[in-house]
């Protein structure tokens, strides 16, 4: 071997197609209202049945699998639209191979790469190593994100037509703002000629220079350089009424403040396309997570206040936040161990995401699992028009099971990924994967 | 050494996170420390045998003097390093670096740092005691104990006096450590400068706010005049240092108009004609010159209360017999 990875012959089509009989769960697809404890049948990759029990299931011979899914609910498989996998570039800290068994150890069948890659993926060659890589990895499916401009320098647009033949699903600069208004609208009503959202890290670059954490009282204190709301407040507004003007579709990332979420529901209720994730560290950490100058709570955004993250959990309810995304950004152990403001921004998230929305959201009876699920499964594959986010006949057999109840404290000594840059280090959270299945495929089984 | 509790805790990293009690004993104990300094010989044996490392990554004259005069009054053992010319300079980062020195075997280290956090940073990677000379734009507890210090022999107590600080609050980590001091030892305290110099949140931190450095003098007992970094122009923060000067400028023309004498302090090293006016700096009520006498007996009440001496041995210490 030449360090290279190995030849392209384990991931799909390495198992042979046979079915598999999820036995005895909730099964919970909210895409067609389907919530009943009953069985889910995959035979050859597709859903065959889900809903009602279905008794004694023969397969004429062919091998049938049965998961006993007892005290579980049985999902459409969750999608994450924003991961960085850093591969190609920095394979020290995460590969694609890893970062998708880590996803499909967090309960995600699916998940789109940002494109913040080395180099950037900003042409249809390096979209489709991704997409090779992913294949070898056999794990969650890997979707790429491509660039908006050429090495994200925010000058020219990148060529979207041959990165979405490639198999790309949307573009984003994501790392960064797209700061020029102009090169935004361009892309915009170029992505729209696709059918592809453009992915946005709102961020005004003056008002967030050389800012570390949220501005506030917090930072005032610790003596760091603040970043402001309205830094992420002013791009998303400028990106609804570009929307508004281009008709293209924008998607807002990781939005982070009560204000951003105010301008989505201004920009909704006038039938602009704009949608929005948001982070699991933004809807249950505030800015106090930083005291004692912990590194492992330093992202962009920030965390933000109490009042902040209240209303996100509100938005994630009533639907102005569309998608729960990770941001998973995982970093080699030392690149945190350093002064806080020379820190790279960033947490791992992929393992922990399900268990910190369950926690903060579900368990505080802000919303219901049936939420749940549509905020991670299907509103993300339905806005990035991917395959999955639903149970329905013939749709890809790509299932998440997991066990609401499970209660476990986080080590991320045990992550399948390799980065252990996560502030829920030695906290307890429920909710817990243990069968995450791709088309059809068991690719990850809790085994504790 | 360090194994021994001491009453202000393994390091001290900000005043922040001290008690008024505690401020006050270190207060306390520089009382008799201050009359090693008028000696012939300024020289005790109170920390013979203990290594202390002054760690500098940022110029400084004198914290850095004031530091190795202490240490060396005490009879430590003392290393000077400085950032350029060392290892850091090659790229080694911050936790090799302490670890590297700690490997040494040495007891304290002090530490300027460009990055806030970094001393507590340190604190919680080595054995060591820490102390903080000052880090980026959080805190410089011996400075502000100092301030407190010279404050208290002007006023005999702290206790509802009127203290302004005036300028670059927002980058002053000399700000932020006599604010809490203060605070912590009953004064009232006040901010005044330009609102693009102060914090955001500095409503919200229990200051009275002036913007007007006349309506300042009018209110306050006592100003503390902070530093005017120069690369604060530069970055746009103010228009110019001729406006800041003409417009927040302690002058000797608005000090007079004053309806009571006012104690002025200035952390160093000073812009004359620029924050402070010289005839102010040098004038009747400048007590600039006792805080830098007192920060020498500050800092050796520091290093002996975090070698574990015994406050009320601090006394005995001048003549040879403490810890």
């Amino acid at each position: 071997m030449n360090g290279l990875p190995a030849a392209p012959d384990q991931g799909r089509g390495a198992t042979p197609a046979r079915s598999l009989l999820l036995r005895g769960g909730r099964v919970l697809d909210p895409s067609h209202r389907v919530d009943t404890v009953g069985d889910v049948l995959l035979v050859d990759g597709l859903v065959e049945h889900a809903g009602q029990p279905l008794g004694d299931v023969r397969r004429d011979g062919r091998e049938l699998e049965v998961i006993d899914c007892t005290g579980q609910i049985v999902s459409p498989g969750f999608v994450d639209v924003h991961c960085h996998l850093r591969e190609p570039g920095r394979e020290h800290v995460e590969t694609i191979a890893t970062g998708a068994r880590a996803a499909a150890a967090g309960g995600f069948t699916a998940v789109c790469a940002m494109p913040n890659t080395d180099p950037v993926t900003d042409n249809q060659a390096a979209v489709g190593f991704i997409i090779r890589q992913a294949l070898r990895a056999g794990a969650a499916r890997v979707f790429p994100i491509g660039a908006v401009s050429l090495d994200q320098r925010g000058e020219a647009l990148a060529e979207f037509g041959e990165m979405v033949g490639a198999g790309a699903v949307a573009v984003s600069d994501d790392g960064k703002p797209v700061a020029s208004a102009q090169l935004m609208r361009t892309a915009l009503e170029y992505a729209r000629s696709f059918g592809i959202p453009v992915a946005d890290h709102c961020e005004e670059p003056t008002l967030a220079l050389g800012g570390a954490m949220n501005e506030g009282l917090v930072s005032a204190r610790l003596g760091l350089k603040g970043i402001p709301s309205e830094a992420e407040e002013i791009m998303a507004i400028r990106d609804i009424l570009l929307a508004r003007r281009t008709g293209g579709h924008v998607h807002l990332c990781h939005m982070s403040t009560k204000g951003s979420v105010e301008l989505i529901r201004w920009g909704k209720d006038r039938g602009i396309n704009v949608t929005a994730e948001v982070c699991p560290h933004h809807i249950s950490l505030t800015e106090d997570a930083v005291e004692g100058y912990n590194t492992n709570a330093k992202m962009n955004p920030p965390l933000r206040t109490e009042a902040d993250v209240e209303a996100l959990q509100q938005a994630v309810n009533d639907g102005t936040i569309d998608i729960i995304a990770t941001d998973h950004a995982p970093h080699h152990y030392d690149e945190k161990e350093r002064e806080f403001a020379d820190a790279p921004n960033g947490i791992v998230g992929l393992e922990t995401a399900l268990a910190v929305v369950v926690t903060h959201l579900v368990a505080t009876g802000i919303i219901d699992y049936a939420k749940l699920v549509d905020r991670m499964s299907c509103a993300p594959a339905r806005t990035f028009h991917l395959p999955g986010g639903t149970l329905r006949k013939g749709s890809v057999a790509d299932i998440t099971v997991f066990d609401p109840a499970r209660e476990w404290t986080v080590d991320p000594s045990s992550f399948l990924s390799k980065g252990r840059n996560s502030p829920y280090r030695g906290m307890r959270l429920q909710g817990r994967a243990t069968c995450t299945i791709v088309g059809g495929r068991v690719v990850f089984r809790l085994t504790e | 050494m360090s194994a021994v509790p001491n009453p202000i805790g393994k390091d001290l990293l900000g005043l922040e996170e001290l008690t008024a009690d505690q401020i006050r004993l270190i207060l306390d104990t520089a009382e008799p420390f201050k009359e090693i300094s008028e000696r012939q010989i300024k020289k005790v044996p109170t920390l013979r045998g203990m290594t202390i490392v002054n760690l500098f990554f940022e110029a400084s004259t004198r914290t850095r003097v004031s530091f190795e005069f202490a240490e060396k009054r005490l009879s430590a053992d003392t290393v000077n390093v400085a950032a350029s010319g060392s290892s850091v300079s090659k790229g080694e980062t911050l936790v090799d670096t302490a670890r590297n020195l700690e490997s040494m075997k040495i007891d304290m280290v002090v530490i300027r740092h460009g990055a806030s956090g970094a001393a507590s940073f340190l604190a919680r990677r080595i054995e060591s005691n820490v102390i903080n000379a000052g880090d980026g734009t959080h805190e410089h507890p011996t400075q502000g104990l100092l301030d407190l210090l010279t404050l208290r022999d002007r006023f005999g107590t702290l206790e509802g006096r009127r203290v302004c600080i005036c300028g670059d609050v927002l980058h002053s980590r000399v700000a932020r450590s006599n604010l809490w001091g203060l605070r912590k030892l009953g004064a009232q305290v006040a901010v005044c400068g330009p609102r693009s110099l102060m914090p955001n949140a500095i409503d919200d931190m229990g200051v009275q706010v002036f913007t007007r450095i006349e309506e300042a003098i009018e209110w306050a007992e006592a100003l503390n005049i902070l530093r005017l970094q120069l690369e604060r122009m530069q970055a746009g923060y103010i228009p110019s240092l001729r406006e800041y000067n003409r417009v927040f400028g302690v002058t000797r023309e608005r000090i007079e108009r004053a309806p009571r004498d006012i104690v002025i302090m200035h952390p160093g090293p000073m812009n004359r004609g620029v924050e402070i006016d010289s005839d102010v700096a040098d004038g009747e009520h400048s007590v600039i010159l006792d805080q830098v006498t007192n920060g020498v007996a500050i800092r050796m009440a520091v290093l002996y209360l975090l070698a574990g001496g015994r406050p009320e041995l601090a006394e005995s210490a001048k003549s040879g017999t403490g810890r």
